[in-house]
């Protein structure tokens, strides 16, 4: 390297990455995961307060929570709710940004930002608001309140994830199918669709993530029948002291991983995309 | 006419989504606001007593406090994450991004009770500081815990942009800077700082304004007596059911971070990062 | 199948419409910038023509070739088929087969899954389907790909694909937007060939745009050339080469020498810088801008080259001139040269046999005055 042709040092890499960075990314690491897998030997405690570490070993609290209805019924209301809200999530959501890909200027702009607004409005402030009208409007603890709350919050994600798989989309391809006769609905769903699928797909697990995990919206929608399962959580800790919530934590902590991980594993397999049948 | 037909109809997919945030969070938003200036004539009082209340301005002022803190420690502890990201190899540079995701994604509330377990009275914190010698360390309850713990959920919305901005920078410029003289640290600091301010604007203004409206956190960790803001709002909405009052406050919090995003978007481009921390898919790097 | 049969199947497309007239009628596309990018054109192209939309980028022949698509609307005019309006018409209900400078070929299907597309569309049956795709893709050279992935193909399969996809649902005409415009020289030439041979077998109108002159020449059996947004001449490649009407034209279309004169009066004879020049009447552009500025174009093979002016026949036009370059091109040779006072550059073509030129040389350059052509400048 010209570098130290002039200083006469021992060669090393130009450009080498510090001992004590990694130490310090490994310790970031270790701040990221760690916290959360607490909750994996709380869940396996046979205490009935949150004491840690756990005083013996049970399955109880995995037993209570597939056995207690009010823990089973939130959890089937969650999955019900983020369902839902993926589904109309993703339709809306898909809707505009196919609309926002093939438009520009000003006002197009407008809206993409208008849209992207319930990422950034404070969730507490957006919760408040929320409940104040859906109580006028006798929404409060319905599915299909929560699923309209949750579907405005959960429509920038999709958005932003088939905007992406729209970048590589040759919208050239349109044209072709226009001139092969095909409406421009029949183009959609035959060519755009069929190309964009991945970036759907992704937009749609957000969505129900979004969804499933949403716990202050959740919170002032609640009613004595209806509640999510993030809300039964934040019950358990505050009014009922319940560790059953260390057993629903460390499940959805698996649930999350393995749809994180499952993709790159997925990924790995398939291969090359050109080689893939319709 | 023809041609204004088409350009309408390129609108039309565009409707159901913006009659949904309209309908769902515009509407919702607008009567909170209209009823927060009147009662039922036009009126500011609920504004003012945001200021003459004695307690709204203390709790701004600790909020924005906790925000600011959680905001440094997260940029301390992400740049130099974000940094390592985009030196490793491909195959770290992935499963450093999964360790960033994986939590970003996982259940608030489970992240939030793992918290509580760990700083409880007896939890291994306290544990942990007893071995050094330190008692009764008790950060439940506290603002200390609190702010623990929200830097740890914050992390990913400023490691990810970082990431972005990090990655796109020309390693190449560093060297030249190293060939012209200068040390890795002046380097650095000369250089790949500058380039890299983008992208720490649009961590930090994320990372704060999410903070000022942050609930469960501060709800399930903090002490009553030391409230943040969104608490305070929660409580005049459904214990005091003073919606007017709860409509000033929720205003004053929803302008304060629309007009840092809409700022921080002018200088950074945060509206961009943010679809990067949506989806956790930052640009691949060409 | 044998050849006879497709012949036949071909046979019966043609008899559905032997090509479609396209009318283009005071055509406009104004974008709101400086200029429209189509200024005001009218063109009529017969049915069955090969029609050449050539000129240079930005000259308005691709967003022409749009308008008549219907991806642009019109800001005004009218656009008809066989005397049918379609302006207000979306493309997808026009029924116009269009081939793309990339293919545009749907990467998720098959060669038979992206040549069925539009008979799919069409609601056609099954088996009427496979019938025709197999029929095209025999057209096309492309029998045994059917299941091929067109990122598979190399470019100009690619390309045959893509033009298979655009005949086989009989369109009323066929048009071309620089299709060969990614491929290398050779496969150029030759799939020229071929799509002058399925224009002959389909007998269909094509609409071919392009930026090459000489594809445009070998091609058309008319070429309207763009300029400026608006149409410079409409006519064969021939009436184009040998009588074009503008500078530019004569210009666009192959080498010329030019001397430009200013205004061309009625007499029988023009001046340049002091040289005295015979004109043929029928070589003067009908062009009115003529008359206001005009200049002289004559062809490089048009010009002789002699030693001195005592060699130049009584009633040539002849200038001076030095041997700037010599080139060499097999068969014949062109001399790139100084002309007049000004230095202005000239080419003369000259058989490989006759003579021996060298850089500073000076010579004559002559002509007939039958074989120059006075245009509009």
């Amino acid at each position: 390297m010209t570098s130290q042709v002039k200083t006469r040092r021992r060669p090393v890499a130009v450009d080498p990455v510090p001992w004590w960075l990694k130490v310090f990314g490994g310790l970031v690491v270790a701040f990221f995961i760690l916290p959360t897998l607490f909750v994996i030997p709380m869940s396996f405690s046979s205490a009935t307060t949150f004491q840690f570490p756990p005083p013996g070993f049970s399955w109880r609290l995995y037993e209570n929570f597939f056995t207690n209805p009010v823990w089973l019924d939130s959890l089937g209301n969650s999955f019900l709710v983020a369902s839902l809200t993926a589904l109309l999530a993703t339709t809306v959501g898909t809707a505009a940004a196919v609309a926002l890909s093939r438009l520009d200027g000003k006002a197009a702009r407008f809206a993409r930002t208008v849209l992207m607004v319930p990422i950034v409005a404070p969730s507490i402030v957006v919760a408040v608001a929320v409940y104040i009208s859906f109580l006028g409007w006798r929404l409060t603890g319905t599915v299909g309140g929560y699923v309209l709350a949750h579907t405005a919050i959960a429509v920038p994600y999709v958005l932003v994830s088939v905007t992406g798989a729209l970048g590589g989309f040759d919208q050239r391809l349109l044209k072709a199918s226009a001139s092969l006769g095909a409406s421009p609905l029949r183009s959609f769903v035959r060519v755009t669709m069929p190309l964009i699928s991945r970036g759907i797909l992704t937009g749609a697990i957000f969505a129900f993530i979004v969804s499933f995990d949403e716990v202050v919206i959740a919170l002032f929608l609640r009613s004595p029948l209806f509640q999510t399962m993030p809300v039964q959580m934040y019950n358990s800790v505050t009014v009922e002291i319940d560790p059953t919530i260390s057993a629903a934590s460390s499940l959805m902590v698996l649930a999350v991983t393995i749809i994180f991980i499952l993709p790159q594993l997925l990924r790995g397999r398939a291969g090359r995309r050109q080689e893939r049948r319709p | 006419m023809s041609s204004n037909k088409i350009r309408w109809s390129g609108w039309l997919p565009l409707v159901p989504a913006l009659a949904l945030l309209a309908g769902v969070l515009l509407v919702p938003l607008g009567k909170t606001f209209v009823r927060s200036v009147s009662n039922p004539d036009l009126t500011l009082a609920n504004y003012e007593h945001l200021f003459t209340d004695g307690v709204t301005m203390t709790v701004l002022g600790r909020t924005a406090l906790t925000a600011a803190t959680v905001t440094v420690a997260a940029l301390l502890l992400g740049y130099p994450y974000a940094y390592l990201m985009t030196r490793v190899g491909p195959r770290a540079r992935g499963i450093l991004l999964v360790v960033v995701l994986i939590p970003f994604w996982t259940s608030v509330m489970a992240r939030n009770f793992a918290w509580i377990i760990i700083l409880q009275d007896g939890g291994p914190v306290q544990s942990a500081f007893e071995l050094i010698g330190v008692h009764d360390v008790v950060l439940y309850g506290t603002n200390a815990g609190v702010t623990i713990a929200m830097t740890q959920v914050m992390l990913p919305f400023m490691v990810l942009p970082l990431f972005s901005t990090l990655g796109s920078i020309d390693r190449k410029l560093l060297l030249a800077a190293r060939g012209l003289g200068s040390s890795p640290t002046a380097a650095f600091w000369k250089v790949f700082w500058p380039l890299s301010r983008g992208g720490v604007m649009a961590g930090v203004m994320l990372v704060f304004t999410l903070s000022l409206g942050f609930y469960v956190t501060p709800a399930l960790l903090g002490s009553p007596q030391q409230s943040l803001v969104a608490q305070l709002l929660a409580q005049r909405t459904t214990l005091l059911l003073d919606f007017a009052a709860a409509g000033a406050l929720g205003m004053v919090v929803l302008v304060i971070t629309l007009v840092l995003v809409a700022w921080a978007n002018k200088v950074g481009g945060t509206v961009s990062a943010l679809g990067v921390v949506a989806t956790g898919q930052p640009k691949e790097r060409v | 199948m044998t050849r006879q049969t497709t012949v036949e199947a071909t046979g019966s497309r043609l008899g559905t419409g032997l090509g479609t007239e396209i009318r283009l009628e005071g055509v406009t596309k104004d974008y709101g910038l400086a200029a429209p990018a189509v200024d005001d054109i009218s063109l009529t192209i017969e049915p069955g023509e090969f029609m050449t939309l050539l000129g240079p980028s930005g000259s308005g022949k691709t967003t022409t070739l749009n308008l008549i698509a219907g991806f642009e609307t019109l800001t005004e005019g009218t656009i008809s088929l066989d005397g049918a309006d379609v302006s207000a018409v979306p493309p997808h209900r026009r029924n116009l087969g269009m081939l793309f400078q990339n293919y545009a070929l749907f990467p998720h299907m098959t060669v038979a899954q992206n040549v069925a597309y539009p008979l799919r569309e069409r609601k056609v049956p099954k088996p009427e389907i496979a019938r025709k795709v197999a029929e095209v893709l025999e057209l096309v050279q492309l029998t045994g790909r059917d299941d091929t992935h067109p990122s598979r193909l190399s470019g100009g399969q690619q390309q045959r694909v893509a033009l298979a996809r655009a005949i086989v649902f009989e369109p009323k005409a066929l048009l071309l937007d620089e299709p060969l415009g990614a491929l290398d020289r050779n496969l150029r030439a030759a799939l020229q060939t071929e799509i002058r041979r399925i224009h002959r077998e389909v007998g269909s109108t094509f609409v071919f745009v392009t930026h090459d002159q000489e594809e445009a020449m070998n091609l058309a059996d008319r070429i309207a050339l763009f300029n400026n947004g608006r149409i410079e001449q409409v006519g064969t490649p021939q009436q184009l080469y040998a009588a074009p009407e503008t500078l530019f034209t004569a210009r666009f279309l192959g080498d010329s020498n030019v001397f430009e004169l200013g205004a061309v009066g009625t007499g029988g004879t023009v001046a340049w810088e002091g040289e005295s020049w015979g004109v043929d009447p029928e070589t003067v552009a009908a062009h009115p801008g003529v008359r206001a500025a005009g200049a002289i174009v004559v062809r490089p093979e048009d010009v002789e080259v002699a030693g001195s002016r005592d060699a130049v026949p009584v009633g040539a036009n002849a200038v001076r001139a030095s041997v700037r370059d010599v080139e060499y091109m097999g068969s014949y040779r062109t001399l790139l040269l100084t002309v007049g006072e000004r230095g202005l550059l000239g080419r003369a073509r000259v058989s490989a046999l006759r003579g021996e030129y060298a850089i500073g040389d000076e010579v004559v350059l002559w002509w007939r005055p039958r074989a120059q052509r006075i245009v509009a400048a």
